[in-house]
């Protein structure tokens, strides 16, 4: 057997999967943007229409769309700022507990969404944590609103993406050659402009890998809004969630789908160009 | 410098762990309210293990969990090792890729139509087939990550010394890559029994399949109590404790790196 027919076979049965349950079911959704609700539920077959996109821009839903571009863009901006002085600092450590820093910072990622969620609203609440030990402290009289609000919803993105971030701007420190920042310091800049102008571009990748991972996540998300926007903040997450199990319209939903994930093959795509100009620089 | 460094890093674990923290101590709290201290008691893990509804979820879950899990890991490792051998593909690449950055709702909702369309029926093994989609991705993406710095040269010489490519699979390729498939499916296993939104789609009507992070959805949504903090607890401790295991076959390489 030649190794080219092997490989195909090695790969025929995931990709396979890959096709028939994730490839084919997404084109189905672009299908079914393009059709209507039945009168009673289901899909009508009768006459392909663009009503769909129509009403996807129409003032309602599109200011959903901004609001969850809007909420996603200042989760990913918090989560770099948090993220990426954490990695720096995971990359200054003694090298024998970078491996075990960088484990400590990535597994809360790996416990379930939910109840990392659930965790703020615990500590949010009007009689949480923070409410009942502010008031203990004699700080505050009346509960403060900390929860079912944008503030709440921004904070539950943050936190379980933030390790995400971390990762992916410490791998992207490591393959950076000491050397650079160090010739730049022998010349007589400071460490600030070192960074500035040296490890910063340098790192570029990875930050764009960190942002779009966050907004790509973040606007998509049903969850964290649902959990800790109460309901009363909705992102387009939400929307199609609603469309699909509420309003039955699940035409409507596959539009809204569909235009999610053409913004995010957009994210994915500056992303490329991003990282493909760092790579640019390197050489 | 260095020093606000420090601190900007210590304050960043402050904020990823103690939520986590306060959940576990405020999960052995004997009072009914579930934010205010009032004396030690594991009474509420007691009920937990009562709770029938609660019970039943959980082994759904195992269920979803392993098979889905074990379904992955031979496709996804098969993958790998195909993918490894191929000329690169970028469009193979981002097909690999895709099932990672997908937002969930639109593979769940993506998932449920064309399962409808088809008139196929939902339950537990439609929430496996879905599992298997990101799992398959994840698995492939660990494994591929160990075969980089594979050596060929040793597969070369099993084959050269007349060993068939079963045998050289069995006897060299395999044993090799062992510990990272191990510590891929761990992980698959991890993200499968925590996953929500898929399995929630796909599911299907009705208590038979509703998993273990459905139950715990239904809880949230109805309010905070002691139980769902014991239960968190013990979801969280499983994860943990699968994630260092896989950590530790994988050689000190962090998952998902």
């Amino acid at each position: 057997m030649s190794s080219r027919l092997i490989s195909w076979l090695l790969m025929a049965p995931g990709l396979l999967w890959l096709t028939a349950l994730m490839i084919v079911p997404c084109l189905l959704i672009f299908v079914l943007a393009f059709f209507e609700r039945g009168t009673y539920g289901g899909i009508d077959w009768s006459a392909a229409t663009l009503e769909n996109f129509a009403r996807a821009f129409d003032h309602l839903y599109f200011s959903i769309f901004l609001d969850s571009a809007r909420i996603a863009l200042i989760a990913t901006v918090i989560a770099l700022l948090i993220g990426y002085p954490a990695a720096f600092a995971i990359m200054k450590a003694p090298e024998r507990w970078q491996t075990s820093l960088l484990f400590l910072a990535i597994l809360p990622f790996w416990t379930n969404y939910l109840i990392r969620t659930y965790a703020w609203i615990v500590l949010l609440n009007p009689v949480g944590v923070i409410n009942n030990g502010l008031i203990y402290l004699g700080l505050i009289s009346q509960p403060l609103p900390l929860l079912y609000n944008e503030f709440a919803v921004i904070l539950g993105l943050v936190y379980n993406y933030t390790p995400f971030v971390i990762l992916a701007i410490y791998s992207a420190l490591q393959r950076l050659d000491p050397s650079y920042a160090e010739a730049s310091r022998d010349l007589g800049a400071s460490a600030v402009t070192t960074f500035i102008r040296i490890t910063l571009p340098l790192t570029a990748a990875g930050v764009a890998a960190g942002a779009v991972f966050v907004f790509v996540l973040s606007i998509g998300n049903f969850v964290t809004p649902d959990l800790l926007g109460g309901g009363k903040l909705q992102m387009i997450g939400n929307l199609i969630y609603d469309q699909f199990l509420t309003a039955r319209d699940w035409p409507f939903g596959a539009t809204l789908s569909g235009l999610l994930i053409a913004l995010m093959m957009i994210a994915l795509f500056m992303q490329a160009v991003a990282s493909g100009r760092a790579r640019g620089e390197h050489v | 410098m260095s020093r606000l460094l420090h601190i900007h890093l210590g304050a960043t674990f402050a904020f990823l762990y103690i939520p986590i923290a306060v959940l576990i101590v405020l999960s052995f709290n004997r009072a009914g309210l579930p934010t205010v201290w009032s004396g030690f008691s594991i009474e509420w893990y007691g009920r937990l293990a009562a709770n029938p509804k609660i019970l039943a979820s959980a082994w759904n879950s195992v269920i979803v969990a392993t098979l889905s899990t074990l379904i992955a890991t031979v496709l996804g490792t098969l993958l790998a090792l195909g993918v490894e051998r191929a000329k690169p593909s970028p469009a193979r690449d981002a097909l690999l890729f895709a099932p990672m950055i997908v937002p969930d709702i639109v593979l769940a909702i993506a998932l449920l139509s064309f399962f409808t369309l088809i008139k196929f029926t939902l339950g537990l093994h439609s929430i496996i087939l879905a599992h298997v989609v990101f799992n398959i991705a994840f698995v492939c993406a660990v494994v591929r990550a160990r075969l980089k710095g594979f050596d060929w040269s040793l597969t070369e010489a099993s084959r050269d010394l007349g060993a068939g490519h079963l045998v050289t699979f069995r006897k060299i390729t395999l044993p090799l890559i062992l510990p990272s498939v191990i510590a891929a499916a761990l992980l698959a296993f991890t993200l499968s029994i925590d996953e929500f939104i898929i399995a929630y789609f796909t599911a299907g009507a009705g208590q038979a399949s509703t998993t273990l992070p459905m139950q715990i959805y239904s809880m949230i949504r109805f309010g905070v109590t002691p139980e769902i903090n014991a239960m968190a607890s013990i979801v969280m401790a499983v994860s943990f404790a699968l994630v260092l295991l896989a950590q530790r076959l994988n050689r000190g390489r962090m998952p998902g790196a």
